[in-house]
């Protein structure tokens, strides 16, 4: 690769060569990886340090160095300020984790008794090692969980069945060992079978190794009721919790969403979930996939025809306010079969048209989908914007888009109008390349043809410019404001060899024109007789030349 | 989280109404010290004033901007027995530099022999029209046959509300099954003519409007009236201001064929909400018609919005300087951040008319779902 145009610039561009292929690569800097948080430390640590360069040079040390320890824990409050929201923002993540995880094991995957508490145990696990790795260690150490040997054999070679008749068969064994007191010599191992056995009064003396209730539920299944079925799981959550928690303290949200899970009521869970959580991400895409589960019930609402749409449509609607995040939202709305169409028309002509670039993008995503009343408003709103900035050429262009005849009417009679007191024509790239657009309006087609016109002239093709003139007075699509231009210009025509003397039918008609525009003419107010006296003399003489000529090839 | 923002708005007197543009990157305001405003958004998110202006000789009441298809144009009405349409000029170079712009008067209207208490819009699927409603109980609509010339506005239709007229409100519905239809309130002591909310309908045979309906329920003086947006509805939805908020459901009853008069609708009212515990001065919608703000003489901003149930509860609570209210009684309190909002920013609630200050709610949460 070479490497050129490096700077301190945020881009440059890597060339690809060899292999055949030549690519420019072009790389920027990624912007948006300067999330709000760390922008939030580049602002508040800017004024600190614009602080820091005022402090006067000519201070004595011992007045300067308190400023500049304060200085010092400035910088610090702010990092901490960052870290404190950040953690919030990784707790929530934590949190909704959990949440999504249980849901999944319960709803989506819907595992079977059997290889349900391993499920369990996965997501306290997962959970767990998410949040407290000094609290994972000792647990491995103190906590049979890794000494599960024996549960590697029920998946691979026993039925459910002859696992839960092996398993009754050696808890009654642990269980009348312990009423022996077999174990009584030795503490620790008469402490280990007690967890075997999943006694809870045992389980819960080491509270500060199970940090939640629903690591304690899940522990006590281990040990108590292996084989649990899903139906199971809420008589156990119930009691558990109770047994876990403080009498005094209510349960948290989280505890209560959870408690719901396991309670299997879903409805509950997402409905607690959009009051608890501060953002409709959540629910709006678990509740999406529950509902590909089929395992929503469905309601025939206003607000979207059933929860999912009414969640997806919220979420999307606050995407839209985004400036670069509302292009996400319109798979969103399409996806809300009821009411996702709507919301989105509602929304994308809403968007801010900043740029032309901006302005195409939405377009293009109303054309896909058949809004043409959006494109049609858009581009006029475009339109308005360029005219009244004089820029023609980008008002012309976008009024076609907008098949707005009335509008390209008016901006080709400034195009017309400019032409008029400057004698030249703008734009003409556009003008010229217009093709079939150019029959929006006739005024518009005036403009393209009359441009063509002068194009010929300028090419000396006269005859082909004279014809075209001739075309664009009897077609009467030349303004009547313009024929006294157009007359004009027929002027030099009429002097032209090429055309009195090769074509005199052409000039013969241009003859018959110019007498009718000039009599009509002397009927307008404002003549220029100059002008006209012009054009008595051109015709007179013209049209002595094509009798001659009329006379001479008939004969 | 609400963010909000104070602007000086450097109104030498009380500000009595603020208007966002259809994209919600402008807004103007306007006062009794008889000017107008205009502010721009930049692209850091400041607002800056770009131009200020003497409008009226009276107070102006209200302002409002055309749909940008027809450009920048802004209307104002006021004290004076005026209104007036304004339209942006292209400036100066120098002018652009310094972040100004100006607005020249297209046209005044001047049939109202009173004070002229609301401007709106018609919606664009009906050409540029304007609409006036006064102190005297009249209704007037007003057309700009061209829409290239903003100085050449006809009076089509005077509506005689017989009640002296506080504001009004079209319905945005372009759909063919809804002829044009509008709101008007008053905010008249007379107690003879008992609802101060009247639904008036073009129609297309008699080319008239005629009054569909008088919501008979609201007696009280009504100071602001807002359709929310039709979303493909075949019924209408309608929020008042007034000594409460009030929303109500208007259901098109179906018309028989040999029928030539205005629909009849059915009235029902969704919500009544008193939280303000007084007089309610504004309501404004979203653009999905999912979120209602209203702005009381307590000094604060609500936020009404309905669960997927169709059952409306107040989903926030903002106090004049923009914090969010604690401590409330049995009302949610602060909200926080999330990704994006469902509040546009085109929408605008005056709320402190302090002299100079307008506290704006720029923008704001969703509520729960409960």
């Amino acid at each position: 690769y070479n490497y050129f145009n490096w700077d301190c610039l945020l881009q440059f561009v890597k060339c690809a060569t060899g292999s055949g292929s030549s690519l420019i690569h072009v790389v920027r800097k990624d912007e948006d990886i300067y999330s709000p948080i760390l922008r939030k430390l580049f602002n508040e640590s800017h004024h600190i340090f614009v602080g820091l360069q005022t402090i006067r040079e000519d201070l004595p040390s011992k007045n300067k160095k308190p400023q500049f320890v304060s200085i010092s824990k400035s910088y610090r409050s702010v990092i901490r300020a960052c870290m404190e929201e950040l953690q919030q923002v990784v707790s929530i993540l934590l949190a909704i984790e959990l949440i999504w995880n249980l849901c999944e094991v319960l709803f989506i995957d819907a595992v079977p008794a059997g290889s349900l508490l391993l499920h369990l145990l996965d997501w306290v696990r997962l959970h767990k090692a998410d949040v407290d790795e000094k609290a994972r260690e000792v647990l491995q150490s103190e906590s049979p969980v890794e000494h599960h040997g024996y549960w590697d054999v029920p998946g691979s070679i026993h039925t459910l069945t002859e696992f839960d008749v092996k398993w009754r068969h050696w808890h009654e064994e642990v269980d009348r060992c312990l009423q022996d007191k077999s174990f009584a010599s030795n503490v620790h191992l008469e402490l280990i079978c007690k967890i075997l056995v999943g006694d809870e009064d045992t389980l819960l003396e080491h509270k500060e190794l199970l940090s939640t209730w629903y690591h304690f539920l899940v522990t006590r299944l281990l040990f108590a009721h292996p084989t649990i079925k899903p139906t199971e799981l809420h008589y156990y959550a119930q009691s558990c919790m109770a047994m876990f928690l403080d009498s005094r303290s209510a349960p948290e949200t989280l505890d209560s969403i959870l408690l719901a899970a396991f309670d299997f009521d879903i409805h509950q869970v997402i409905k607690d979930c959009s009051i608890a959580l501060n953002n409709w991400w959540f629910v709006a895409h678990l509740t999406d996939l529950l509902d590909h589960c089929k395992l929503l019930q469905s309601h025939n609402l206003h607000f979207g025809s059933n929860l999912r749409e009414f969640l997806l449509l919220e979420y999307a609607s606050g995407l839209f306010n985004h400036h670069s995040l509302w292009q996400l939202a319109v798979d969103y709305f399409d996806h809300c079969p009821e009411f996702g169409r709507v919301y989105l028309e509602l929304h994308i002509e809403r968007v801010p048209l900043d740029t032309e670039r901006k302005a195409l993008k939405v377009l293009r995503i109303c054309e896909q989908r058949q809004m043409p009343e959006q494109v049609r408003s858009i581009c006029k709103i475009m339109a308005k914007r360029a005219l009244r900035n004089n820029r023609l050429g980008s008002a012309l262009s976008w009024s076609i888009r907008a098949k707005d005849a009335a509008f390209a009417t008016l901006i080709s009679e400034r195009f017309l109008q400019d032409y008029c007191t400057r004698g030249t024509f703008s734009d003409l790239d556009l003008i010229d390349n217009l093709g079939p657009a150019m029959l929006l309006s006739d005024r518009l087609t005036f403009l393209v043809k009359y441009h063509e016109f002068h194009k010929l002239y300028g090419e000396k093709c006269f005859t082909e410019a004279a014809k075209l003139l001739l075309s664009l007075i009897t077609a009467k699509i030349a303004p009547r404001s313009f024929w006294m231009t157009l007359l004009t210009d027929a002027l030099p025509l009429l002097e032209q060899k090429e055309v009195s003397q090769t074509h005199p039918h052409l000039s013969l008609g241009l003859y018959d024109l110019t007498v009718i525009c000039v009599f009509w003419s002397f009927q307008e107010e404002d003549i220029e007789l100059t002008k006209v006296e012009l054009l008595r003399l051109a015709l007179a003489r013209n049209l002595a030349k094509a009798i001659v000529k009329e006379g001479t090839v008939d004969a | 989280m609400f963010v909000a923002r104070s602007i000086a708005a450097d109104h030498k007197d009380l500000i009595h109404d603020v208007s966002y543009d259809f994209h919600g990157r402008r807004m103007a305001t306007c006062s009794s010290d008889q000017s107008v405003k205009v502010w721009d958004k930049s692209e850091n998110g400041e607002w800056h004033c770009t131009a200020s202006w003497k409008t009226h000789s009276g107070s102006v009441w209200r302002v409002t901007w055309a749909h940008p298809e027809f450009g920048q144009v802004l209307a104002s009405c006021s004290f004076d027995r005026t209104a007036a349409v304004w339209e942006e000029i292209v400036g100066e170079s120098n002018d652009k530099q310094r972040g100004q712009s100006h607005w020249i008067k297209r046209t005044t209207l001047v049939d109202s022999r009173t004070s002229v208490t609301d401007v709106k819009f018609a919606p664009k699927h009906m050409g540029l029209m304007l609409t006036t409603c006064s102190a005297d109980g009249v209704v007037r609509i007003y057309e700009a046959p061209d829409v290239m010339n903003l100085s050449q506005w006809s009076l089509q239709h005077e509506i005689s509300c017989k009640l002296s007229c506080s504001c009004i409100s079209w319905n945005p519905s372009s759909s063919r099954a809804h002829p044009p239809m509008i709101a008007v309130g008053s905010d008249d002591s007379n107690v003879t003519y008992g609802g101060k909310v009247q639904i008036y309908e073009y129609n297309e045979n008699t080319r008239k409007y005629a009054k569909a309906e008088t919501l008979m329920t609201v007696t009280d003086a009504v100071h602001d009236i807002a359709f929310a947006p039709n979303l493909g509805r075949s019924f209408h939805v309608l929020a008042i201001a007034t000594k409460d908020v009030r929303i109500f459901k208007l259901v098109p009853m179906r018309k028989e064929s040999t029928s030539t008069g205005p629909t009849k609708f059915e009235v029902q009212i969704v919500a009544q909400f008193d939280n303000h515990n007084s007089q309610v001065w504004r309501v404004s919608w979203n653009i999905t018609s999912t979120l209602l703000a209203s702005s009381g003489d307590d000094g604060c901003v609500r936020l009404w919005k309905a669960n997927y149930m169709d059952n409306w509860k107040c989903t926030g609570i903002l106090k004049g300087d923009g914090s969010p209210l604690t401590g409330s009684s049995g009302q949610p309190t602060a909200m926080s951040t999330v990704v994006g909002s469902s509040v546009q920013t085109s929408q605008s609630v005056l709320n402190g008319t302090s002299a100079g200050r307008a506290w704006l709610l720029v923008s704001s949460t969703q509520a729960c779902v409960a």
